[in-house]
């Protein structure tokens, strides 16, 4: 009803969002300098594409990416099995034995620090191997599992909380005209927490596209991410490419977000005019 | 219906041109963006009255209550407070408590804090507090419930406790933006008795804001309809309700049936209108201002309209019709006759009886009201 | 239906299908890891691969012995660095926590307080850098931070001074790193909550003679403790176990509980002692994140 902001408010967000996007903005306006120093400007020869090009030649991070690509993608898919799987059973199995441990279990990932949870899965992969011959060594496989299971909470919340403020009526009605669970899981239920299982894959592929600490403990030889990559040239100071990769993310975030949310008020939209 | 409103009402301040109002409004404007609303509104209230300002949903009653209690600032036009202008005072320095729709009551505290809040704002000693919560709480009879939470409490204590923390100021001035919509209907008849008993024992001027017309007309000193942002009519209930001074007036309080018709005499103490609608002349014996031939309604109140099988003397103010529905409501029936002209009329006939002379479905009924009863309004 | 009846005989039903499966998987690769962790953290350190020795050996022919050793344990209270690790993260995770706190939540008020279609934009404006990479994001701020970098250029062009600040490799710069990038942790539970409010209660509050920031620390603030301790949670804790920023934008010096063990384990193969830095670690935050649960479902619950 009403939308008061003082002065004072006004100037917090103001602040605020110049200290959150100060950083990627000059990560942006650095990648099309010229100079080695990345952050002196050369204005003699900038703007430039030359870190494009770079970047483009650099078969480590290429190689890298691609294989930071196929965890990513088979890590989003499986947790988003998972995690719906959880999510619906915490959101709609009002009691059943474990339902504590469950939602320990897919709340503590979320504020685990990472080293705890990398160091804990390595020695799980290497007390196995010993036990049962599996997994042999480490690589894309014990990676895509640890990361599985810190993202299928994420998106275990995600599917939750969506169906926490949706109607069980909708529900009660199909099994009232005849259909079974299942079939109303998938005729009902599906379609209206199709978006928070949207955003529960994309979150899962960020996250493992971005994970360093579990990645470095649950990688092997010759399976280096990204993220690790870049760790690793970044330690020894800031480097032009790394620059254009960033540009390059976020470009690709900025327009998958936008897009995405556009998507979803529409669908919002709809759904209000249809009520 | 029942009037009160305290001492105000026996003095009637309102036809007393020397009288001072404790509240004026003064062509007052509040403009969204384009949309006005509420459109140069001017109002004045005495001490002591219950002032209700009756309107359908969204005509500009909330926004004009919170221009008092100064949650926003008048587009243009001025506010005075018992002869203080208003502008630019914030609402913590007002001598005006407001009552808000939704309770509004803090869910961290318990009942008794809630009602102690505003004095502890005053720096007042705990003693007096204590005594003042406690003798509030009372007074509207939830001491036993003082250390619940309001999410411990039914709609009708939590708005007694809206109320005891709105009262518990002394204000001069109490808003209260429709105080008894949460209540059921008992509920409501109930607290609004105790709400003019308070009244009366405080001598606090209230201004309240409400959209059911019973309510209005139990509460009232005077009412103030409003439409679209208007202030169509101020006058007691009786008033209103007797006189309605426009068509929307008339049918928005109570229910009325409504005669278009051509004034085709007019004299200073009688008017003849020929009606169409009615099929007939209806006859008024007091004088209207209009011009002569102008087009006119007279608004005649169910209630006053006479029911019978044998046709009544006279030319005016009858006509015949066959009863169509008949509604039974207990104390009294309503009946709807269907007119010639194919006008349904509403008539209203109390119960006396138990063996009423049978009147039923279909029946051709005369139907006749005194000179006294239509109202004939312009507009 | 058939089968499911034949199922439901021997216990299992569709539901308990649905949950058995991420049941199972958070028990296999959560859970338990952390008890071999527990066990490892017992355990000698070995020169060999896996580099400790188990916890079981074959004494003689017929006999096990268990051999639980605290050597690492006590390795880790005698050595001052640990200690002294581990109040440094605790303290560095407190400040940050404070900071995060004081520039999130009038983002957060300002934002639930805005129209809703400017409440969406500046949502959005919030999650978009938590979907960026975060390396990425603190590597901008060694752009930002380092003798040549952006700041110290301007400051410099600006003549506010002469010679550059030494910014990078500082407590500052970490503390910079670590609330930039925790913010959206701690602003979107806070707007979650506060765009719950119902702010007539602030009218209500003025209307009884509070003053508008009185009307804020007696109704809102309380009103929205929840939000504040479930963003602080969403802080504090992994920023006690933080790696990436203190390695990063820390220096050498940065005594942080997840560098030490970072380094214990990656660089001095020391697998037992890691585990036992991991175990206190652990110790030290589930009574915290046992905290952020029961914040979370009073709030999901709707009390105050
Ligand atoms: N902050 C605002 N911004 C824009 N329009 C508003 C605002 N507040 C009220 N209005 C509009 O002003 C008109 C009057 O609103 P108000 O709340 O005064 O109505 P009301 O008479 O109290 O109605 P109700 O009986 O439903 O409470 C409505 O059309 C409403 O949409
Ligand atoms: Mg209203």
């Amino acid at each position: 009803m009403n939308y008061k902001s003082s002065y004072f408010i006004i100037t917090c967000l103001a602040f605020g969002f110049a200290f959150l996007y100060i950083p990627i903005l000059s990560m942006v306006v650095f990648s099309f300098n010229a100079s080695k120093l990345v952050t002196v400007w050369d204005s003699a020869h900038s703007p430039t594409l030359k870190w494009y090009y770079a970047l483009l030649g650099n078969d480590e991070i290429l190689d890298a990416a691609w294989i930071s690509l196929k965890v990513a993608v088979i890590n989003a898919s499986g947790s988003v099995i998972l995690g719906t799987l959880a999510g619906f059973g915490l959101a709609r199995f009002s009691q059943f034995r474990g339902r504590f441990t469950l939602n320990a279990m897919t709340t503590a990932p979320l504020v685990m620090p990472e080293v705890i949870t990398g160091l804990s899965l390595l020695l799980l992969f290497v007390a196995l191997e010993q036990l049962i011959g599996w997994p042999a060594g480490r690589g894309i496989t014990t990676m895509t599992i640890g990361h599985m299971t810190f993202s299928m909470a994420y998106v275990t919340v995600i599917v939750n909380s969506r169906l926490a403020t949706f109607d069980t009526a909708l529900e009660e009605a199909a099994m009232d005209l005849g259909a079974r669970p299942l079939k109303v899981f998938f005729v009902i239920t599906m379609p209206i927490i199709f978006p928070a299982i949207l955003s529960g894959w994309l979150l899962a592929f960020t996250l493992s596209w971005d994970d360093l600490v579990i990645s470095s403990f649950t990688s092997g030889p010759g399976s280096s991410t990204l993220p690790m990559v870049v760790f690793s040239k970044v330690r020894l100071g800031v480097s032009p490419e790394i620059n254009v990769l960033a540009t390059i993310t976020i470009t690709v975030v900025t327009l998958m977000i936008v897009g995405v949310s556009l998507w979803m008020a529409r669908r919002a939209k709809l759904d209000k005019a249809a009520d | 219906m029942t009037t009160s409103g305290g001492a105000a009402v026996k003095s009637a301040p309102w036809k007393d041109p020397s009288a001072r109002p404790y509240v004026q409004v003064d062509r007052v404007t509040k403009a969204f963006g384009d949309f006005k609303a509420v459109d140069d509104v001017s109002l004045k209230i005495y001490k002591g009255e219950i002032f209700c300002l009756l309107g359908a949903s969204g005509c500009g009653k909330t926004t004009l209550l919170r221009m008092l209690g100064g949650f926003e600032t008048p587009t243009s036009g001025k506010i005075f407070i018992d002869g203080e202008d208003m502008t630019g005072v914030p609402p913590y320095e007002r001598p005006v408590n407001m009552m808000f729709q939704s309770y509004a009551l803090f869910p961290h505290m318990n009942v008794e804090e809630n009602v102690a809040f505003g004095l502890k704002q005053d720096r007042i000693p705990k003693a007096e507090i204590k005594e003042r919560v406690a003798t509030m709480l009372d007074l509207v009879k939830l001491g036993d419930f003082a250390k619940r939470k309001p999410h411990q409490l039914s709609g009708g204590q939590r708005q007694r406790v809206a109320l005891a923390r709105s009262l518990v100021k002394r204000p001069k001035l109490l808003l209260l933006d429709e105080p008894l919509g949460a209540l059921d209907k008992k509920l409501r008849e109930h607290t609004q008795f105790e709400l003019i008993s308070l009244q009366d024992k405080l001598g606090v001027t209230f201004v309240v804001v409400t959209h059911d017309q019973e309510e209005a007309m139990t509460l009232a000193s005077r009412i103030g309809v409003m439409n679209h942002g208007e202030i169509v009519q101020a006058g007691t209930p009786s008033e209103i309700y007797e006189f309605p001074s426009s068509k929307f007036v008339a049918d928005f309080v109570g229910s009325v049936n409504m005669f278009e018709g051509k004034l085709i005499e007019d004299e200073p103490e009688h008017v003849r209108i020929a009606s169409d609608d009615m099929g007939g002349t209806i006859y008024v014996s007091h004088g209207i201002s209009a011009p002569p031939e102008a087009i006119v309604w007279a608004a005649v109140r169910p209630e006053k309209i006479f029911m019978s099988t044998a046709q009544p003397a006279g030319t005016d103010n009858v006509v015949r019709g066959a009863v169509q529905d008949i509604a039974y409501l207990g104390d009294l029936s309503i009946y709807l006759v269907k007119l010639p002209t194919g006008k349904v009329v509403r008539v209203t006939q109390p119960n006396t009886s138990r063996h009423a002379e049978a009147i039923t479905w279909d029946q051709q009924v005369y139907l006749s009201w005194d000179a006294t009863s239509p109202v004939v309004v312009t507009r | 239906m058939k089968t499911a009846a034949y199922l439901r005989r021997f216990g299992i039903s569709g539901r308990g299908l649905v949950v058995a499966l991420p049941y199972l998987w958070l028990l296999l690769f959560f859970v338990v890891p952390f008890v071999i962790v527990l066990k490892i953290s017992f355990s000698d350190i070995d020169l060999a691969i896996p580099p400790y020795k188990p916890l079981l050996e074959w004494v003689g022919k017929n006999s096990l012995a268990i051999k639980v050793d605290f050597n690492n344990y006590a390795f880790l209270f005698t050595d001052r660095l640990y200690i002294n690790a581990f109040l440094n993260s605790i303290k560095v995770a407190f400040i940050s926590t404070v900071l995060c706190a004081l520039v999130g939540y009038p983002m957060a008020y300002g934002i639930a307080r805005s129209k809703p279609a400017t409440r969406n934009l500046l949502l959005l404006l919030v999650i978009l850098p938590f979907w960026t990479s975060l390396l990425l994001r603190v590597y901008a701020w060694i752009g930002l931070l380092k003798a040549n970098g952006v700041i110290n250029n301007v400051l410099i062009w600006m003549g506010v001074i002469n010679e550059p600040l030494t910014l990078l490799y500082t407590p500052f710069a970490m503390y910079v790193g670590i609330v930039y990038s925790y913010l959206p942790f701690f602003i979107l539970p806070m707007y979650a909550n506060l765009e719950k409010m119902d702010w007539q209660l602030l009218e209500a509050a003025e209307d009884l003679g509070c003053r508008p920031w009185q009307a804020f620390y007696k109704i809102t603030l309380p009103l929205s403790r929840n939000g504040i301790l479930a963003g602080s949670m969403l802080v504090f804790i992994p920023a006690v176990g933080e790696f990436v920023i203190p390695a990063l934008l820390g220096g050498p010096n940065a005594l942080m509980i997840g560098r030490v063990l970072w380094d214990e384990f990656f660089s001095n193969r020391a697998w037992p002692v890691a585990s036992a830095v991991a175990i206190l670690l652990l110790i030290l935050l589930v009574p915290f994140m046992m905290w952020y649960q029961s914040v979370q479902a009073r709030e999901s619950a709707g009390a105050r």
